[in-house]
């Protein structure tokens, strides 16, 4: 074990403690607010909840490695941490809810600047669409809730205390269940980046039970998370439980509910692939933030109630923090990215390199993109994608797809299929089919990602992705995650990284089975 | 565990609700022992029929006295109905009053003895049956505000026309005590018991009026 390696795991357990700090406004704020449920009850059980969905139902890499994917290096990883974990509890401190995703994805950026990598501009139309479409949606679900449970109300009329008690258990349960949704779908956030490099070995309670490096990586990251909720988390509590509006226990209720309903519906891709494995339609996956959701919920109980109550400057207040979150993460990552590489020499990041080689051209081909005016590019080495994506863009008119795709084919990532670490892989979400075409792999080196997916494609079904369809989008994700598992944890050194030689051998794609000499 | 935790929760509070409508009950019912006891005063004057009303009224008022401390209490200790736990004890305490004012004023009759004269009685009486109907209907506003938010307007509607038409009975009442040939002294004694027998409704009024405060409030 590298010793810098929990060393570095401090950014993530940081940044575990500050969203742990911030989160519970999200699923007890309403119900500590309109003090329905006090806030070490709401604490205890976030606490506890939020550990139990880390470990149990933890999300594996979903999440942060597909949106950290392009971070190449554990340096860069943990500035990446530090700064979404610094905007986070900034926002905390001010005492305003803020997206952890959103400022984590600022930080990514700010890390694609510092190395001059393209930025996903699916990554910006997530936090543009999160500001707009996650209030609005979730405004729209309260009132439509409002509604509903005034109808049932009317219809059974319970007496003012029965009401009480079932808003009292509702707000309860629906906290509970909020909180392990909050761990399970959170961790990645926190831990996933240190999965391929976790510092633990599986751990044995006398035959009991055992708990696996993964899952040791995500007990800590959980118990950062509760540690946030019980020690820091009061004022984004008091921010969204009662000073953007005088709320009553009902409407705490539909605004916890809301919440749930709206992240459900609109960020569920598990929901979606069973719609759409039913044959029945499916609901648009828009980008929404559990923290936006939230407010946006209470400004739509506000608003049927005519909107005088509400008290707009708060929610400007926290509109800027939305907007303030990614800047600020963004900017600190940058500035540390390069305090850390010059000051204290830590790499963070492995350089990539683009070029346009005969395979790379062959492939291209197939793909039906336009090789011709690229020919003189051939010969070129690029060492950043933006340098790459402009020599493209000023000898050819592709599409956003198709500029992706050829910075895909283009970028040179060598990866060696290290036998000893072949040997020690342990990664318990991968099915053992996946495990066994990794070893059947082992000592092999690769120029580039697409064709160590293209390999491993054709050793197992396991490995190979699905036509794009809503039904497959769900198992092709699956595959994406794994694979960026696998590049991550057989990265070989670039050539860049090794100026004096090339260690790889450039292949096409896959050997065919056989003994391996 | 938690389970019969949570069930005992849901116990504890159909308790609760038992003894609020125990409380209400227990005002309504003051009410027309007050009126009964009026009745046998306007008959018989203070009898041993209408000493026993006066203990039955009394031994209400202290039963709904404990109901209430009790309801107030578990409202406390269970922190229940934290937005409207104020309101309620509100609500309680000035229902409790009404109770008080039959209660005070069954003693009143009992220890100053008035000596009503036979052409007004028939008014008395109207005026105590108008005023236990008007505090009736309070406590059905009253029930309404915990199980019916849309039916406390009805009832509450019929507490100010009740207390109107008291208003009406007692003006007329009072005019007429004040231009018979009776003393000044008997005068005066008619008209204090005249105001003390209105007095209720003017009570349920003002817990009317606070009711449709809280109604509005709750319905936010």
């Amino acid at each position: 074990m590298e010793i810098s390696v929990p060393l570095f795991l401090i950014s993530g357990l940081f940044l575990g403690w500050a969203l742990g700090a911030n989160h519970l406004a999200n699923v007890f704020g309403t119900a500590i607010g309109t003090r329905m449920i006090t806030w070490m009850t709401a604490a205890l059980t976030c606490g506890v909840f939020v550990v139990l969905g880390a470990v149990i139902s933890g999300a594996g890499p979903s999440g942060t490695l597909g949106k950290l994917g392009a971070v190449n290096a554990i340096g860069g990883a943990f500035m990446v941490a530090l700064a979404a974990g610094i905007a986070v509890f900034w926002m905390t401190r001010l005492g305003l809810p803020v997206s952890t995703t959103q400022a984590i994805v600022g930080a990514i950026v700010g890390w694609n600047v510092f190395t001059a990598s393209v930025t996903d501009p699916g990554t910006l139309t997530h936090i543009l669409g999160a500001w707009i479409a996650g209030p609005v949606i979730a405004a729209g679900f309260a009132i439509l809730l409002l509604k509903l449970v005034s109808k049932v109300k009317r219809h059974y009329r319970p007496h003012l205390l029965r009401a009480d008690a079932y808003t009292r258990a509702g707000l309860w349960v629906a906290g509970a269940f909020g909180a392990y949704s909050l761990g399970a779908n959170n961790i990645a956030n926190v831990m996933g980046v240190f999965v391929p490099v976790s510092p633990f070995t599986t751990l044995s309670m006398g035959g009991l039970f055992s708990l696996s490096p993964v899952e040791q990586l995500f007990l800590l990251g959980g118990i950062a998370m509760a540690v946030g909720v019980l020690t820091y988390s009061r004022r984004v509590v008091h921010t969204v439980g009662s000073e953007l509006l005088d709320m009553s226990p009902t409407a705490a209720w539909i605004v916890v509910m809301a919440h749930s309903l709206v992240l459900l519906m609109f960020s569920s891709e598990g929901l979606e692939h069973f719609l759409a494995s039913h044959g029945l339609p499916t609901l648009p996956l828009v980008p929404v933030s559990s923290s936006e959701v939230v407010v946006g919920a209470v400004i739509g109980i506000g608003l049927y109630h005519s909107g005088r109550q509400i008290r707009w400057r708060s929610i400007g207040r926290i509109a800027a923090g939305w907007v303030m979150s990614p800047l600020i993460s963004g900017t600190i990552c940058l500035l540390g990215l390069f305090v850390l590489q010059n000051l204290f020499h830590v790499p963070v990041y492995r350089e990539i390199s683009f070029a346009i080689t005969p395979p790379v051209e062959a492939r291209m081909v197939t793909a039906g993109l336009p090789t011709a005016p690229l020919a003189d590019l051939q010969e070129k080495t690029f060492s950043s994608s933006v340098r790459f994506r402009d020599a493209l863009r000023a000898r050819v008119n592709l599409t956003g797809e198709q500029e992706g795709e050829v910075l895909r084919l283009a970028e040179i990532n060598p990866i060696h299929f290290d036998p000893q670490k072949v040997e020690t892989l342990s990664i318990s979400w991968l099915t053992p089919a996946q495990q066994k075409a990794i070893q059947q792999l082992s000592g092999r080196r690769f120029p580039s990602k697409w064709a160590v997916a293209e390999a491993l494609a054709g050793l197992t079904e396991d490995w190979k992705p699905l036509p794009r369809t809503t039904v497959n989008k769900l198992h092709n994700r699956q595959i994406e995650e794994g694979l960026a598992i696998v590049y991550q944890t057989f990265a070989a050194p670039t050539p860049a990284q090794m100026p004096n030689a090339c260690p790889c051998t450039p292949e096409l794609g896959p050997r065919p089975p056989g003994p391996r000499g | 565990m938690a389970l019969s935790s949570k069930t005992a929760l849901f116990g504890r509070t159909r308790a609760l609700e038992r003894q609020i409508e125990e409380f209400l009950d227990s005002v309504s019912e003051a009410g027309l022992l007050f009126l009964r006891g009026l009745k046998i005063y306007m008959t018989d004057g203070v009898s041993e029929e209408f000493a026993e009303t006066v203990r039955d009224v009394s031994e209400t008022e202290s039963r709904g006295d404990e109901l209430r401390r009790t309801v107030e209490a578990e409202l406390y200790e269970q922190t229940l109905i934290p937005d409207l736990r104020a309101d309620v004890l509100s609500l309680l305490e000035h229902m409790d009053r009404i109770t008080g004012t039959f209660q005070a004023n069954c003693y009143r009759f009992s220890i100053e003895k008035p000596d009503i004269p036979e052409e007004f009685k028939r008014d008395f009486i109207s005026l105590g049956e108008t005023a236990v109907v008007c505090t009736d209907s309070l406590v059905m506003a009253a029930r309404a505000f915990f199980r019916n938010i849309e039916a406390v307007r009805d009832h509450n509607h019929k507490v100010l026309f009740y207390e109107g038409e008291c208003d009406k009975i007692s003006t007329k009442l009072k005019t007429a005590i004040f231009d018979s040939d009776l003393p000044l002294d008997r005068k005066l004694h008619l008209r204090y018991f005249t105001e003390r027998v209105d007095a209720a409704a003017n009570e349920a009024e003002d817990v009317a009026d606070e009711l449709a405060i809280f109604t509005i409030k709750r319905s936010l």
